[in-house]
């Protein structure tokens, strides 16, 4: 498969007011990648995302989709791009007072002519493949927490979407549902060609399904690594990656005063 | 680009082959699996179905949904499915759908309720939220009682925020109301004493109507609405994202912590508000009579104090003590009964308004037939 991008992020800085969190990421994401983006918590994964799904706008450069500047679109052109996104947020952000098979109908409902009972079906479906089968007509309270995230992650799925964004999918599964959930994606990506872009900690998922990955890192501000995780592990000398990569491991340092290469493989 | 069709041939050996070509898409209207039923009811006994599917150009979420209707329908009908002729990449999402079978006992069914089965339901939850409101007051004393001792813990900061939520924070809506008030009441009294040449007894009806009823009930509801609704989404709120639960596990009782700062903060600034709004309406009535009336400063200012007696005012503060414990009592009630969603933090809101207002209401019933009896 030629690589073709899909989304070139571009001298992206992300500040909260004055406090500048990230300066200077560009990476890009190809069409088909199951693309991670890592780092140390607090660091600016989520507002990362926030970014690429178009909740925050940029306080410096550019995000493309395809060859559309993103941010530069007008909103009209924007809501449509957003429309070919499924979503899953960290905290879940399913709507409480919806059944879990109305949280992955309602945008069904809204973009698709289909008849309900075709819509019911296809929730249902959506349910399953996440492991959820049967659970249709509960209420989010009433499933535990990582039944929650698999909801999140069926309702990003609902209009089978060009591109999916997963914050911390696996956080809170058990090893083998996360295992299933890894499998899930590189299904989607197999099959239907589905981008993926991953925010997550999971040391065996990141090696599992990631073939491309942005490290940022908190203390410098900035990237500090990109490329795909194995090669990073074998490659990658910045101590931050090493000891994240190796759960500590490694024991790198870094040494005061110093500012260790980044290392950007191709 | 080819639309989705779906061809079925009846090949040896009881053999369905299930042919499907074109793309299989949602944003096309997709063939339903109900035809096959037809084929199954109609010839000689199918025991098995395979597929052939080199025609088929593209597919989503539409086709896995036909196949897993299909396998259904072949199920019920115990004819074997062969897979085989499907893309690899299907069969593998269809895997991972039935790769964690269907909890046993998890689904509801859409079962149906009698109306008998109904009403009943509905009076086993009148009788609940009785007794839940009994218990809630229960609670609220005993945690007034562990005040009084010293033991209830609350922050005092909590305390002097909530305070001024519900004085200073109040006065500009209880001015406007009770002036209008004031000056309506003076309206309609001027009409009718006027054909008898006693304007003057504006001043008594504005200032009696005021003290010992109007000033209290009108403070009182728009504190429902604007705190006691306030109190509700707050702690309703806390209860759908777990805070409450937190505040247990902490140690901390939430009715000492919560409800009981808010009950003293109504309770001690209602009097004190009501005090303010009978000023305000005697102001109103007063602006009629004077500008409206022609009748003179003092005159009015006279009449007033001989016809508002000291009896009046108590009742008047009385009435606001108890309406402010009665919202508190609502909105915090309502806050903690609340439910796990945004629609029950809207839900808890309108209660804790329409239980206010009522109780306010049956209040002031119960307390006008009790001054009837004493004679005051
Ligand atoms: N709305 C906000 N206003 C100001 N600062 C914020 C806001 N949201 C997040 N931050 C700050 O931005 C930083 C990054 O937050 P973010 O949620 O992106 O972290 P994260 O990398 O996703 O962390 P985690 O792995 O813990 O989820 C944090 O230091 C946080 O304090
Ligand atoms: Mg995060």
């Amino acid at each position: 498969m030629a690589k073709e991008p899909h989304i070139i992020v571009q001298d992206l800085t992300m500040a909260y007011g004055s406090y500048v969190l990230q300066r200077d990421l560009t990476f890009t994401v190809n069409h088909g990648d199951v693309f991670i983006i890592m780092g140390g918590s607090g660091c600016g994964k989520s507002t990362l995302m926030r970014h690429l799904i178009g909740l925050k706008a940029p306080a410096k450069g550019a995000v493309f989709y395809g060859d559309v500047n993103f941010w530069g679109a007008e909103p009209v052109e924007r809501d449509r791009m957003m429309r070919h996104f499924g979503v899953m947020y960290q905290s879940g952000a399913l709507w409480s007072s919806l059944t879990l098979a109305e949280n992955v109908a309602l945008s069904l409902e809204l973009y698709t002519t289909l008849k309900p009972a075709q819509i019911r079906e296809i929730a249902s479906l959506k349910l399953s493949l996440v492991g959820l089968a049967g659970f249709e007509d509960y209420y989010p309270s009433e499933i535990s927490g990582g039944m929650k995230k698999r909801v999140g992650i069926a309702r990003a799925m609902a209009l089978d979407p060009e591109i999916l964004f997963f914050d911390e999918p696996s956080a809170g599964l058990d090893p083998v549902s996360a295992r299933l959930l890894d499998d899930l994606i590189l299904e989607l990506k197999e099959s239907l060609g589905t981008t993926v872009v991953v925010v997550t900690h999971e040391l065996a998922s990141i090696f599992a399904i990631g073939n491309n990955s942005v490290f940022i890192d908190a203390a410098e501000k900035t990237m500090i690594a990109t490329g795909h995780p194995k090669r990073l592990l074998e490659e990658c000398a910045h101590p931050t990656v090493r000891n994240f990569l190796t759960r500590g491991e490694a024991r790198a340092e870094v040494k005061a005063g110093e500012r260790p290469t980044p290392c950007f493989l191709a | 680009m080819a639309l989705p069709e779906l061809h079925l041939e009846k090949t040896a050996d009881r053999n369905l082959r299930i042919v499907l070509t074109g793309e299989w898409t949602l944003a096309n209207s997709l063939p339903s699996a109900q035809a096959l039923e037809a084929v199954f009811s109609a010839g000689p006994e199918i025991t098995r179905a395979d597929f052939e599917a080199s025609g088929l150009t593209g597919w989503d979420s539409g086709l896995l949904t036909f196949l897993i209707s299909v396998m259904e329908l072949c199920a019920r009908r115990n004819v074997a499915v062969i897979r085989d002729g499907l893309p690899s990449g299907v069969n593998r999402l269809l895997a991972l759908a039935t790769a964690v079978p269907e909890r046993q006992g998890a689904r509801r069914g859409g079962a149906h309720v009698s109306f008998l089965e109904r009403i009943g339901s509905a009076a086993i939850d009148l009788w609940r939220s009785l007794l839940e409101m009994v218990a809630f007051i229960g609670e609220a004393f005993t945690s007034l009682v562990r005040l009084l001792t010293g033991k209830a813990r609350f922050r005092p900061s909590d305390l002097i925020l909530t305070l001024q939520e519900c004085s200073v924070d109040a006065l500009p809506i209880v001015s406007l109301i009770s002036l209008l008030v004031g000056l309506i009441l003076a309206f309609i009294g001027a009409i009718q004493l006027k054909l008898f040449g006693a304007q003057i007894y504006v001043a008594d009806l504005v200032g009696i109507g005021m003290v010992r009823a109007m000033g209290a009930i009108m403070t009182g509801i728009i504190m429902a609405g604007r705190t006691g609704a306030a109190f509700a989404a707050r702690i309703g709120t806390m209860q759908v994202n777990e805070e409450i639960d937190a505040l247990k596990t902490t140690g901390v009782s939430p009715t000492d912590f919560l409800v009981l700062p808010r009950i003293l903060a109504l309770s001690i600034m209602m009097p004190l508000l009501t005090i303010y709004a009978d000023l305000m309406g005697i102001f109103g009535g007063f602006i009629v009579g004077v500008f409206g009336l022609d009748l003179s400063v003092a005159e009015y200012y006279q009449e007033t104090i001989k016809a508002v007696g000291l009896t009046n005012v108590w009742i008047g503060l009385f009435s606001g003590f108890v309406y402010g414990i009665l919202v508190a009592i609502a909105g915090c009630m309502r806050g903690m009964q609340c439910g796990r969603s945004a629609s029950a933090v809207g839900d808890a809101t309108t209660s804790a308004v329409v239980t206010s207002i009522v109780s306010i209401v049956v209040a002031t019933a119960v307390i006008t037939v009790l001054c009837n009896i004493m004679g005051i």
